[in-house]
């Protein structure tokens, strides 16, 4: 085996290994600020026995779990109602692997005990895969959970876990045509889809916050609906569909499907702050943008720094999920489907002709993709949100109950 | 007869739904920092004076004692007559003297519907239910309480409702 390869394999397995932990570890982590924040926002404690601060509730409910009893509910189609979970959790655990986290390594070139010599050339990028097709692979790879509910919901043999399903769906796939038209601004704007790239352009011209702020509301707002979270969890509604699409499942079958909610929702959150807040770039200095040629503490700096930054960012995005949850109720369905269908597809097919212009005018124009490209991309979002939170705002995006009459029985 | 529905006349001028969830939001937001309810309750109980039970609380039985330690019972046998769950085993015996005391008194305490009653009666205020909730037991046995265990508590008894002093002033 060459050094070459040697390293092409070390440097992989050691960037999946510890990115799969780290999800895991995040996971449980979530769980746990969910709990906790959840509590703390509704003037209790939440979960504080187990462990320091109540950290360790999560290992005991997942231990929980995996002792408890499997349940196929008669009827059920087996193979299905096996697989559902699976489509859930692997995509959920696979998004993550084109986000780049943190500013490149310089390459290597050293001889390890039992390996031997290992070389890696070039700057080590901190992206699992550096895919060409980049968030394409994460729009994908985000259809293919609703496999894993609708399936879910198909396969149980139960009318509660079937609506669940249905509206999964339904919900689903509207909202992807929402994250898609807000994905097309951003692609647009950078000109290029890998993740990398849309980092590097954000790094020059400004955050897509305030270059596209809102396509970033139409993402943030079907990120919910992507994920199942509050506002639009009607897939699981157990006010009304008892648990919605896992209503059947039983132990480590059931803790999958929160377990792969809450990695998705990592991964949303990192994708939310990959594609509009810089990424891993750290505002206010062009320090983190160089690439380091040579191994240096400056390297290794730069290194934990922006991997830093970027779990800050992600982090609070994920407050953010776990806040709203807690702040808003449950949509209507005919709300959820007005709000996708009749407010975010126009509107994201009028901000792709605005944008549109407004970027053709300044190619023509020859304005270098620099501060200066961003400050009229700023200038031309500012009415338009302007126009969104006060005008189209009003009254027309969530329509109340129809006023009814007197009835005379 | 007409079915009233209630019309919301929301102001137009008002409504927003994105500026609404942004306030909700802050309000979230601030009872993040607020006092909490919850009470530690293992740590904090009622009788270190973390949260205080209601003088009639009706918990489980105490039987008072006399000054020589002997149970204030009579054996009238009210309590039994009365006791609507029948959770209450009173066999009488007498003394030389001519004076009624219980052989067996044991109340079940899983039967009981802890309505107080049994006080209520005793001409003698001498069964009493009690202000008091930790009743863990390991064995089913265990929850029926015969004389000795009731004479042997020692937690306040609950104080009745008097219909000359309602709000218990």
């Amino acid at each position: 085996m060459s050094p070459e390869l040697k390293g092409l394999l070390l440097v992989g397995t050691l960037k999946v290994v510890g990115l799969f932990v780290a999800l895991m570890v995040g996971v449980i982590l979530i769980v746990w600020v969910e709990r906790r924040g959840a509590a703390m926002l509704q003037d209790r404690l939440g979960p504080n026995r187990i462990g320091p601060f109540g950290l360790l509730q999560n290992i005991a409910d997942g231990l929980k779990n995996f002792f408890k009893e499997e349940v196929m509910p008669a009827g059920a189609d087996r193979v299905l109602f096996q697989l559902a979970p699976l489509l859930s959790f692997i995509p959920a655990f696979l998004m993550f692997a084109v986000i780049p986290y943190a500013a490149p390594l310089p390459g290597f070139d050293v001889t390890l005990p039992l390996l031997g010599r290992v070389v890696y050339a070039g700057p080590l990028v901190m992206v699992v895969a550096d895919l060409p097709v980049g968030f394409l692979f994460i729009i994908a790879f985000s259809s293919l959970a609703v496999y894993g509910i609708t399936l879910a919901g198909w396969s149980a043999n139960s009318k509660y876990a079937l609506l669940g399903g249905l509206r999964a769906s339904a919900q689903m796939v509207s909202y992807e045509i929402a994250i898609g038209l807000s994905l097309i601004v951003v692609l647009l704007i950078a000109g290029n889809v890998p993740l990398g790239e849309i980092v590097a352009f954000q790094q020059q011209a400004g955050w897509f916050v305030f270059l596209a702020t809102v396509a970033y509301l139409m993402f943030h707002v079907s990120a919910f609906a992507e994920t199942n979270r509050l506002p639009f969890d009607l897939p699981e509604a157990e006010a009304e569909l008892v648990a919605g699409y896992h209503a059947e499942y039983s132990a480590m079958k059931y803790a999958i499907y929160p377990l792969s909610e809450y990695a998705a929702l990592i991964t949303m959150s990192a994708f939310i702050t990959t594609l509009f807040f810089g990424g891993w770039d750290i505002p206010f200095t062009t320090w983190d943008e160089r690439v380091a040629t040579a191994w240096s503490l400056e390297a290794v700096l730069r290194f934990a720094l922006t991997n830093a930054v970027f779990l800050v960012k992600t982090l609070f995005f994920i407050w953010v999920f776990v806040w709203v949850r807690w702040t808003l109720p449950r949509f209507r369905y005919d709300q959820l489907m007005f709000l996708g269908w009749k407010v975010l597809l126009p509107v994201g097919l009028a901000y792709i002709v605005i944008i549109a212009t407004t970027i053709l005018l300044l190619e023509n124009a020859g304005v270098p993709h620099d501060l200066r490209y961003g400050l009229v991309l700023f200038l031309v979002n500012v009415p338009l949100v302007v126009l969104l939170l006060w005008g189209l705002d009003r009254r027309r995006v969530l329509k109340g109950t129809p006023r009814r009459v007197r009835v005379e029985a | 007869m007409a079915i009233g529905v209630k019309v919301m006349r929301r102001p137009e001028l008002g409504v927003s739904y994105l500026r609404a969830t942004l306030k909700g939001m802050a309000v979230t937001f601030s009872h993040f920092f607020r006092p909490k309810v919850t009470m530690q309750y293992p740590e904090q109980t009622a009788q270190e004076g973390f949260w205080s039970l209601s003088p009639r609380w009706r918990g489980t039985h105490r039987m008072l004692t006399d000054e020589q330690g002997r149970a204030k019972c009579v054996a009238c046998g009210l309590c039994p007559q009365i006791c609507p769950a029948n959770c209450i085993k009173l066999v009488p015996g007498e003394d030389e003297d001519g004076h009624r005391y219980p052989l067996i008194y044991e109340i079940d305490e899983f039967r009981c519907v802890f309505c107080g009653y049994c006080q209520e009666v005793c001409p003698e205020e001498a069964i009493h239910v009690g202000v008091h909730y930790e009743n863990a037991e390991y064995d089913r046995e265990r929850f029926v309480y015969d004389l000795e265990r009731l004479c042997a508590q020692t937690h306040p008894v609950s104080s009745l409702w008097d219909p000359a002093d309602p709000k218990g002033e």
